[in-house]
């Protein structure tokens, strides 16, 4: 497995506050990557640094082998996200909102893409209905319907089945699964659900006080902090008031 | 330059627009009414005139409204364009999708375009029906007008754009404020010589002052006012230019400072 993502000694700073401190970590080809971290942590910035939204104070992004600051528009055209913060607009038609997106991602055959996913992630029937008038879940499937529309290499997703009950959450889960493995995509996954990212990670890399205090698989994080599950090292951790582990 | 990325942000418009009645509003209802209150206005002025009077106010006035009204719209579809993006909370969607600063004022551009265009259409044809007036007595003059109007209305909306990314939605009244600034000084409505030297002064240096000036001469003397036309377009291509690099350091610092996010919380 080749990799993918390449973050190196990535830094932001606020003035004073320090929001992600030198943190360094690869993301392979195929693989499902964890970002944990109690609030604060660290993890919404460093996402929107991956997705260029903010720029780091220091530190160096490497995606499919190239300079994000460099080649941004590039980049960007192989990578999606979806949070559960930024819902689509609601005055347009999740037929619009696909539609808009696959142009603006530069989706040649648009038309086609908004109306196969709107199939795919069970959003037919609210093809013509306003986008705010549909649920929170439905609206969800929708953010992540936008997200697979130009087949992302790299997906980021930002505690995507947060508001969802959990037979939604699950059903989204597998499908984001299934399709990413169809191009052996990437995925870096934030949660504050430990079983979520226990059955879907294939590594995790936790965070506090923007700092990375561990990465490994979910197995040997158990080893390692002697617990029966990753829900007892996130309070653990989050516990901590030293980011030294 | 992807087309597709073009498209995306004016079709995203066009839906809006066609959808919307706050938007249809701010294109024909607004226009219509400043063209019945002006309309009245320089029909009472003739009326009062002397009978030997050389200048026609209905003609001077309404084709002053009407291009003053192009400007505005070139200006405000270009800012609220974005603003849409503001208020519906799509500025992160939007921000991180392989769409360039280039592409997107692009687009803005084109939605600006359209827009100024079909309210000109809709407007100059009733002015035509209600108060018989010739808008294409302006002949040739129109083709450097109407560049430089919409190059000036972008260059003010690439400032209100800047100015709503660095200080966000508290700002949006300037989207809609910053022409109704120029207004007064532009000599839309009056020759520039009814200024205080000051104020002529000052305002030598807004292409609108140019434009309007120059549209009078064509309109009363039948001269190409090749003065004004160049000045215009040399001071519309500095402002342009200080716009775009303004706006291009807003989207700069926003990226520093976080403040792309910001927008969806304020």
């Amino acid at each position: 497995m080749s990799t993918l993502l390449k973050v190196e000694n990535l830094t932001k700073t606020y003035g004073q506050t320090t929001a992600v401190d030198g943190i360094s970590f690869e993301a392979k080809e195929g693989e499902v990557v964890g970002l944990l971290g109690p609030n604060g942590a660290g993890k919404s910035t460093t996402i929107h640094m991956l997705l260029s939204l903010l720029e780091p104070t220091e530190g160096s992004i490497e995606i499919f082998g190239k300079d994000l600051k460099a080649h941004r528009e590039e980049i960007l055209q192989h990578i999606n996200f979806a949070t559960a913060y930024s819902m689509l607009p609601h005055n347009l038609t999740p037929y619009e909102n696909l539609k808009i997106f696959a142009l603006l991602y530069g989706v040649q055959q648009w038309r086609t893409a908004a109306e196969s996913l709107l199939e795919e992630f069970n959003l037919a029937e609210f093809r013509n209905a306003r986008t705010g008038s549909l649920s929170t879940g439905e609206q969800m499937r929708l953010v992540l319907a936008k997200a697979f529309l130009n087949s992302p290499k790299l997906l980021l997703l930002d505690e995507p089945t947060a508001s969802l009950d959990p037979a939604v959450a699950r059903d989204l889960r597998q499908k984001i699964y299934y399709k990413m493995q169809e191009n052996n995509g990437t995925i870096l996954w934030t949660s504050h659900n430990m079983r979520e990212i226990e059955a879907m990670c294939d590594r995790v890399i936790f965070m506090a006080h923007g700092k990375i205090v561990a990465d490994d698989t979910p197995e040997n994080l158990k080893k390692t902090f002697q617990s029966g599950d990753l829900e007892d090292i996130f309070i653990a951790i989050a516990r901590q008031p030293s980011p030294k582990i | 330059m992807n087309f597709l990325h073009v498209y995306g942000i004016f079709l995203r418009n066009i839906i809006l627009i066609r959808r919307s009645i706050g938007r249809m509003f701010g294109l024909f209802f607004f226009a219509t009414f400043e063209l019945f209150l002006w309309g009245f206005i320089t029909i009472w002025l003739r009326d009062l005139a002397p009978k030997d009077a050389r200048i026609d106010f209905v003609f001077l006035l309404l084709t002053g409204l009407l291009f003053w009204d192009l400007f505005i719209r070139a200006q405000q579809s270009f800012s609220i364009s974005f603003l849409e993006d503001v208020w519906s909370r799509n500025i992160m969607n939007f921000f991180a999708t392989p769409v360039a600063m280039k592409e997107f004022i692009a687009g803005l551009a084109l939605i600006s375009l359209v827009q100024g265009f079909l309210t000109f259409i809709y407007i100059g044809g009733l002015a035509v029906l209600l108060y018989a007036l010739d808008i294409w007595a302006l002949g040739f003059y129109m083709i450097p007008f109407f560049m430089n109007i919409f190059v000036f209305g972008w260059a003010l909306g690439l400032i209100a754009i800047g100015l709503l990314l660095r200080f966000g939605p508290a700002f949006e009244i300037l989207a809609f404020f910053i022409p109704m600034m120029f207004l007064p000084f532009s000599a839309v409505y009056y020759p520039v010589s009814v200024f205080p030297e000051f104020i002529q002064q000052a305002a030598f240096f807004l292409p609108t002052m140019h434009l309007f000036e120059g549209m009078r001469q064509v309109l009363t003397q039948e001269v190409f006012p090749l003065s004004d036309v160049l000045w215009a377009t040399g001071l519309n291509i500095l402002y342009f230019a200080l716009g775009l690099a303004f706006f291009l350091w807003m989207v700069r610092v926003a990226r520093k400072k976080g403040l792309i996010a910001r927008l969806l919380q304020d």
